[in-house]
């Protein structure tokens, strides 16, 4: 009875039931138990190989520094939101029955499902650490964003050509950091070596000036 | 099996169009992995434009070509500059980087070139008899399969990328819920169209796509500033030595194999398996403390790894029309957007297109491994390109691209609305791929749902009365609740880190 009842509580001990059930390929015997964290500082489970992994990227990446508990609460609020939306639109179209599912059904199954896990994601938002913020750096999208929507407005009355000379002219000078040489070079170059792909030699009818 | 439509295969191969599209995929995807900054799904996302004009088969041929090439350019900046290019070389950091500190950079490239061919060349040769005994087997399926699997798929696809795990859940939702956008199939009435004739057909796939991935990415990118590339040292010799090579046989030997299984799980594909691969060679090893300084088994057996899943993932999508990952999600929806119906059928019914793509593998290979070993110098020389430069190249490529596609001014619009949801879904922690995946399996999921239900009379019990739908929905609340379950066990058991190492691989 008692000795049941020690093998039973020490399933740490040497031998016992969890260390032979871990490592059914441990064939080499303890010597290999004894060298695995000697070698600790290069990973070998699949866990601990992710994290150098994240660790190694974030390493190469310089990105921002991860966002706030208010960020994390309205990324979950917006999920709700949409699911909510997608409730109230699903209830318009119909939902149907089990037996004869209607076009609103599925839109509803979803909705539901997005509201719940809103409500999960908000519940964890204190721990959620993979969220960034927005930082000075961010400003370089909104400019970016800003050359992007120049082109479109711009590409149906004048065409494409000096709107991507623009367009290729900021990301350069001003977002990649390159000389005012080597910017007005490389975007007037580019143009030219568009226009020639796309309209001398593929006649695809993009609106073009010349 | 009849050999004759595989033979006919590599007739349509080397027809002189084939063969230049596969050159220029395979030249791309060198080119994609070692740039960092874009992965393949984002330069097959841009690129869907140009697969609009030419034959199916042909686009495909490229597509894959950019796909599997990636896997061997991204070890070039792993070993080099211990820059991984590709998510699927990180691991390859470490030994490849340290080689590289001890002048051994070229066994490590000459190493993982060779690894990827092998890897690459016995996955082709295993599918080649695996997908249609697949296919085969997936006749059979009706819809409530269908339902199960993609479910599965998606939840597969969803819990594996990485990331927070209830993201990618919500992100898959999200995608789900825009492919209900348009036409309802049973009752033709519209949905969430808002009246808008524009998308009474639904959401357009490709400017979805270019948005998410391509012009996501890049936005994403403008606020990093990657560390300014060194020079790279120059490469002397990249034939490995025999030593070498007799010390890494046994690690491309497993990683085919295990690159192999892992590619055709759904969720698996190229960076779980070369993760795996490391993992199972330092605990195979009898010396693991030189793992992480330059062990030729630690580049040997990720990168033959990731070559043969990226070949094998290939499976799924070919035999059941379920894409395995977001790559294979944009490449399901180029063969969409061709008008071709992919599913078991595929094999039967259109044997040119399934052997041309699957038989042009192997000249993508070697291709691949003559750019990797006599030409590596060249592709090294491109990383001396500055990312800032070529920002802008790709955001002009997607906006006329995509422009092309329909002529049509709006599509630009559309693409930069989702390049701004990419960028911003990113920024809170959302992977795009799941939702893209979830996206393009959407329609299959629904219909197929409901005509189960239809045919269950309403009983969701029904899914589990049949064995194969049964199996998959079993499998799909075990990875559910697989956390809990998780948790649960590391409580009791403190070695139960280990063990699931041990099942994955």
């Amino acid at each position: 009875m008692t000795s049941a009842h020690d093998g039973a509580n020490t399933p740490g001990s040497p031998g016992g039931s969890t260390a032979a059930g871990a490592t059914p390929r441990g064939d080499v015997g303890p010597g290999s138990a004894a060298s695995a964290p000697a070698a600790g500082q290069t990973p070998s489970t699949l866990h601990d190989l992710e994290e150098a992994v994240h660790h190694l990227e974030a390493e190469a990446e310089h990105r921002p520094p991860p966002a706030g508990v208010p960020t994390n609460l309205v990324v979950a609020a917006l999920v709700v939101a949409l699911g909510a939306a997608a409730v109230v639109g699903s209830l318009d179209l119909g939902v149907g029955t089990a037996s004869a599912p209607g076009p609103g059904t599925w839109p509803l199954i979803l909705g539901v499902i997005l509201v719940v896990l809103g409500l999960a994601l908000g519940a964890t938002a204190r721990r959620t650490s993979d969220a960034e913020r927005f930082t000075g750096s961010s400003w370089a999208v909104v400019a970016g964003l800003a050359t992007m929507l120049v082109f479109v407005a711009l590409i149906g009355t004048i065409g494409f050509e000096i709107p991507s000379a623009l367009l290729a002219f900021v990301w350069l000078r001003f977002l990649g950091g390159e000389s005012w040489r080597s910017s007005i070079v490389t975007s007037i170059g580019v143009v030219i070596a568009f226009y020639l792909i796309f309209v001398a030699a593929l006649s695809v009818p993009i609106p073009h000036l010349f | 099996m009849d050999l004759t439509p595989v033979l006919d295969g590599f007739a349509v191969v080397l027809e002189p169009t084939n063969l230049l599209y596969c050159l220029i995929g395979v030249v791309v995807g060198m080119l994609v992995g070692v740039l960092p900054g874009l992965g393949p799904a984002a330069t097959i996302a841009i690129l869907l434009p140009i697969t609009i004009g030419i034959e199916p088969v042909t686009a495909i041929i490229m597509l894959a070509g950019i796909f599997y090439g990636a896997q061997y350019g991204g070890t070039i900046t792993s070993v080099l500059l211990k820059l991984p290019g590709e998510a699927s070389s990180v691991v390859t950091v470490f030994d490849g980087h340290a080689l590289a500190r001890q002048g051994k950079a070229g066994t490590a490239l000459g190493i993982a070139a060779i690894g990827s061919f092998v890897g690459g060349t016995v996955s082709i040769v295993a599918l080649t008899f695996l997908a249609p005994v697949v296919a085969g087997f997936a006749l059979d399926f009706g819809p409530p399969e269908y339902t199960a699997l993609a479910l599965l798929g998606i939840l597969l696809v969803a819990t594996v990328s990485g990331g927070s795990r209830l993201k990618a859940v919500i992100a898959a939702s999200i995608g789900l819920l825009l492919a209900t956008v348009g036409r309802d199939t049973f009752t033709a009435g519209e949905r969430f169209t808002f009246g808008s004739l524009g998308l009474a057909d639904g959401l357009d796939f490709v400017p979805i796509a270019m948005g998410l991935f391509g012009l996501g990415e890049i936005l994403y990118n403008l606020e990093e500033r990657h560390t300014a590339a060194p020079a790279p040292a120059r490469i002397a010799n990249v034939w490995p030595s025999r030593g070498d090579l007799r010390q890494s046989r046994g690690a491309i030997g497993r990683g085919s194999v295990l690159g192999f299984f892992l590619g055709i799980l759904p969720g698996g594909g190229a960076t779980l398996s070369s993760l795996a691969a490391y993992a199972v060679e330092k605990r195979r090893s009898k010396t693991p403390e030189r793992f992480g300084n330059g062990a030729v088994e630690g580049v040997a057996g990720p990168e033959t790894a990731n070559n043969a899943a990226a070949t094998s993932s290939f499976i799924p999508l070919l035999t059941l029309g379920i894409p395995a990952n977001a790559t294979m999600a944009v490449i399901y929806g180029a063969l969409l957007v061709q008008g071709v119906a992919v599913g078991p059928r595929l094999v039967e019914d259109d044997p040119e297109l399934f052997w041309g793509v699957v038989n042009s593998m192997y000249i993508g290979n070697i291709l691949l491994l003559i750019m990797s070993i006599p030409l590596v110098g060249l592709f090294v020389r491109i990383l001396r390109v500055r990312p800032a430069i070529l920002a802008p190249i790709t955001v002009l490529i997607t906006l006329v691209g995509v422009y092309t596609v329909n002529n049509s001014v709006f599509d630009i619009v559309l693409v930069i609305v989702f390049g701004v949801l990419g960028y911003l879904m990113k920024k809170a922690g959302f992977e795009p791929g799941p939702l893209l995946l979830a996206f393009v399996l959407g329609s299959l999921l629904e219909d197929s749902l409901r005509r189960s239900l239809l045919t269950f009379g309403g009983d969701p019990t029904g899914f589990f009365t049949r064995p194969i739908s049964g199996t998959l929905l079993v499998l799909f609340l075990l990875v559910v609740l697989y956390p809990a379950l998780r948790a649960g066990l590391s409580r009791r058991r403190p070695a139960a880190r280990s063990i699931d190492t041990e099942e994955l691989v």
